[in-house]
């Protein structure tokens, strides 16, 4: 029984091994699990019509859906906005299918940002929600479209021309990554297939 | 305990510990002002409009790594710097080391705030430190807990006291966690997989880093302060091992309703509920100690802020377990429930443990008593109310977020109606950062104090 007060016994039991065992059960088997799913959002191989005009190659356009993506953790909009809707709360309703383990496995969740906090609402399912220029001008100056809104203007990603401003190439790529969020997903409807991939049995 | 023939300041490196008090006072700071400004946003009156390196996202991350690297990380490693020697009887590994350490790691931190501001934060929760910079932080991590680990080596033999059980196993626990959590979700395992690690970091730091080393500092200082010995030794066997054991495991419960597999979901669950195994024994063990002699609450500030930091910790405890379930979790996550139980942990518990310490070890380092009793009430009860305040506040603003979220009532609605509950936030953070300039003041005047020349001074600091 005195191992337990020594350093043997907390070295190696409550140090390493039971740390050890919380993480290969419970990040390991999990991890192990997901990571045989198949993607089931790629990068998209053609530009969306309604980027047509600012990305002239597929190429280009991916290249912005990542840099939106940097962006989005540079400023932190994950610290209010989740990237996941719950089998909950009417989450389904409100923001659209169920999130699925298979929808996140690509390289733009590579850091996760499934976000812990709502300031603002959910955005895995944002994609056609609002028009481009919604966007642009709630990322200049949300309270112009939204008065009540709390979210800070994102004024630094645009250029005043003939006193007008105009997106720059960053807020282009911040909108894109918006618009791409859920964009396979907003079509559909959801079947009991969903619910089976999703974490909870469907009668929840 | 070996009997040492050294003397008390080649056994402890006064200076260090100092430091890390120091340097952690001004974060403290750091970190309250810009937790107020990012307050400020909810009000719609931040203070710098589209200013991009004083965006309250920013701010926010700013706010977050300094509580947890900057504030509780120095006052933590002071701790340990302080109780480490005083409980083996053998200095740390290098004394030159543990400065070289001190000075690195500030940098890190500083660093860390500068390259955040400039827009280079990492995209994981408590783990916002930049990229670049992580790996040094491992690596100094690592040094300190070489250096504090050899004198722990070197009592083998014996059978150690609790505070060292703890601390141990957290300078293992520290750099394993600090590894997976900032680089695993980050190039390895993308989406829901980096989630389920990332949910584990969550939790670590807090769970294997933060809370044993603030339990070691509690066993330590309240038996000292209160010159009573600690009621039960078995209490504290089963609360240490009960943390060994449910803490790692606690990691889902901060993606409940995720995509992570429901199973982990469950595990996690279970495990959080077992914490209160080690939440009772702790919590009763150290108010039973204190039990033997109330009367010292009045006078004997260490043991004051101890008992305020154990009843948030009781309380947060509890929270923890009815916030856990899934039912109660439709409806508070994602809401400033969550905020609130954060702040109540790392700001009305392990914060108030290390200013408990503050408050013991600084005048005996001085060998000055503190300037102004006055401004140690002040400090005392502007803090506590006003993080009593916000915690109330924020977890009523959790449950109407929540019931109106689920009511499918557009979701501006619940931004408006939260702003009520945002004012008080705001003023409460006003109330905390008033009484910690209180502290602040008082400190300065006592310094100024203890460096007046006075020929009775002893030679030997008497801690």
């Amino acid at each position: 029984m005195k191992m337990i007060e020594r350093f043997s016994g907390v070295f190696l039991i409550a140090g390493l091994g039971l740390f050890l065992v919380a993480f290969l059960t419970l990040a390991m088997v999990p991890v192990a699990m997901l990571e045989k799913l198949p993607s089931k959002a790629d990068l998209p191989t053609y530009v969306p019509e309604s980027f047509q005009q600012d990305f002239p190659s597929g190429e280009a356009y991916r290249a912005a859906l990542v840099r939106g993506r940097d962006l989005y953790i540079r400023e932190a909009c994950w610290h209010c906005h989740s990237q996941f809707v719950r089998p909950t709360a009417n989450e389904n309703l409100r923001y659209g299918p169920v999130s699925t383990p298979a929808e996140s496995q690509n390289i733009l969740s590579l850091p996760q940002l499934f976000g812990t906090r709502r300031v603002g609402p959910d955005l895995s399912r944002q994609s056609g929600k609002h028009p481009n220029d919604w966007q642009y001008a709630h990322l200049f100056q949300p309270t112009s479209v939204v008065p009540q809104s709390v979210m800070p203007s994102y004024s630094w990603y645009f250029e005043l021309k003939d006193g007008k401003p105009v997106p720059k190439a960053d807020a282009k790529a911040i909108v894109a990554y918006l618009q791409w969020l859920g964009a396979d997903w907003n079509q559909r409807e959801e079947t009991a297939d969903d619910f089976e991939q999703a974490s909870l049995p469907p009668n929840e | 305990m070996k009997t040492n023939p050294q003397t008390q300041s080649d056994l402890i490196d006064y200076d260090l510990v100092k430091w890390h008090f120091y340097a952690g006072i001004a974060y403290l700071l750091l970190a309250i002002v810009a937790g107020l400004t990012f307050s400020l946003q909810f009000l719609q009156r931040y203070p710098f409009p589209g200013v991009e390196y004083l965006s309250p996202g920013r701010v926010r991350m700013v706010h977050t790594v300094v509580v947890a690297f900057a504030w509780l990380a120095n006052g933590l490693f002071g701790i340990m710097y302080y109780v480490v020697p005083k409980l083996t009887g053998f200095p740390v590994w290098s004394r030159k080391l543990g400065r070289a350490l001190f000075a690195l790691y500030n940098a890190m931190a500083v660093g860390s705030v500068v390259l955040i501001l400039g827009g280079y934060a990492q995209g994981l929760e408590w783990a916002e430190t930049p990229k670049i910079l992580d790996p040094f932080i491992a690596l100094i991590v690592v040094g300190i807990v070489i250096n504090l680990i050899v004198p722990i080596v070197k009592t083998r033999a014996q059978a150690m006291y609790v505070s060292l059980w703890y601390i141990l196993a957290a300078l293992i626990w520290t750099p394993l966690v600090y590894v997976m959590g900032n680089f695993l979700p980050e190039y390895v395992f993308a989406g829901t997989s980096g989630a389920t690690i990332s949910s584990m970091y969550i939790h670590d730091l807090v769970g294997l880093f933060v809370t044993p080393i603030g339990i070691a500092g509690v066993y330590y200082l309240l038996p000292v302060a209160m010159k009573r010995p600690l009621y039960s030794h078995a209490l504290s066997l089963i609360g240490f091992w009960g943390l060994a054991f449910f803490y790692p495991l606690n990691s889902a419960h901060h993606y409940l309703f995720s995509p992570i597999p429901l199973w982990t979901q469950y595990a996690s669950i279970v495990a959080s509920i077992g914490v209160h195994v080690v939440v009772y024994t702790v919590v009763f063990n150290i108010l039973a100690t204190m039990a033997a002699d109330w009367k010292q609450l009045v006078d004997n500030f260490p043991v004051r802020w101890i008992l305020f930091g154990t009843i948030s910790y009781l309380l947060t405890c509890i929270q923890c377990a009815i916030q856990v379930t899934l039912s109660a979790q439709s409806i508070i996550h994602f809401t400033d429930w969550v905020v609130g139980h954060s702040h109540f942990v790392l700001f009305g518990t392990f914060s108030i443990w290390i200013t408990a310490w503050i408050y013991y070890l600084l005048p005996r380092i001085w060998q000055t008593p503190f300037f102004s009793d006055s401004l140690m009430r002040w400090h005392f009860w502007l803090v506590t109310i006003g993080i009593s305040v916000m915690q109330v506040d924020l977890l009523a603003a959790g449950v109407v977020q929540g019931m109106m979220w689920r009511s499918l009532s557009p979701f501006i609605d619940s931004v408006a109606a939260s702003v009520p509950f945002w004012w008080v936030r705001t003023f409460s953070g006003i109330v905390i950062l008033s009484g910690e300039f209180c502290f602040l003041v008082n400190l300065y005047l006592t310094w100024q104090e203890s460096r007046r020349p006075r020929p009775e001074m002893a030679a030997e600091v008497a801690v």
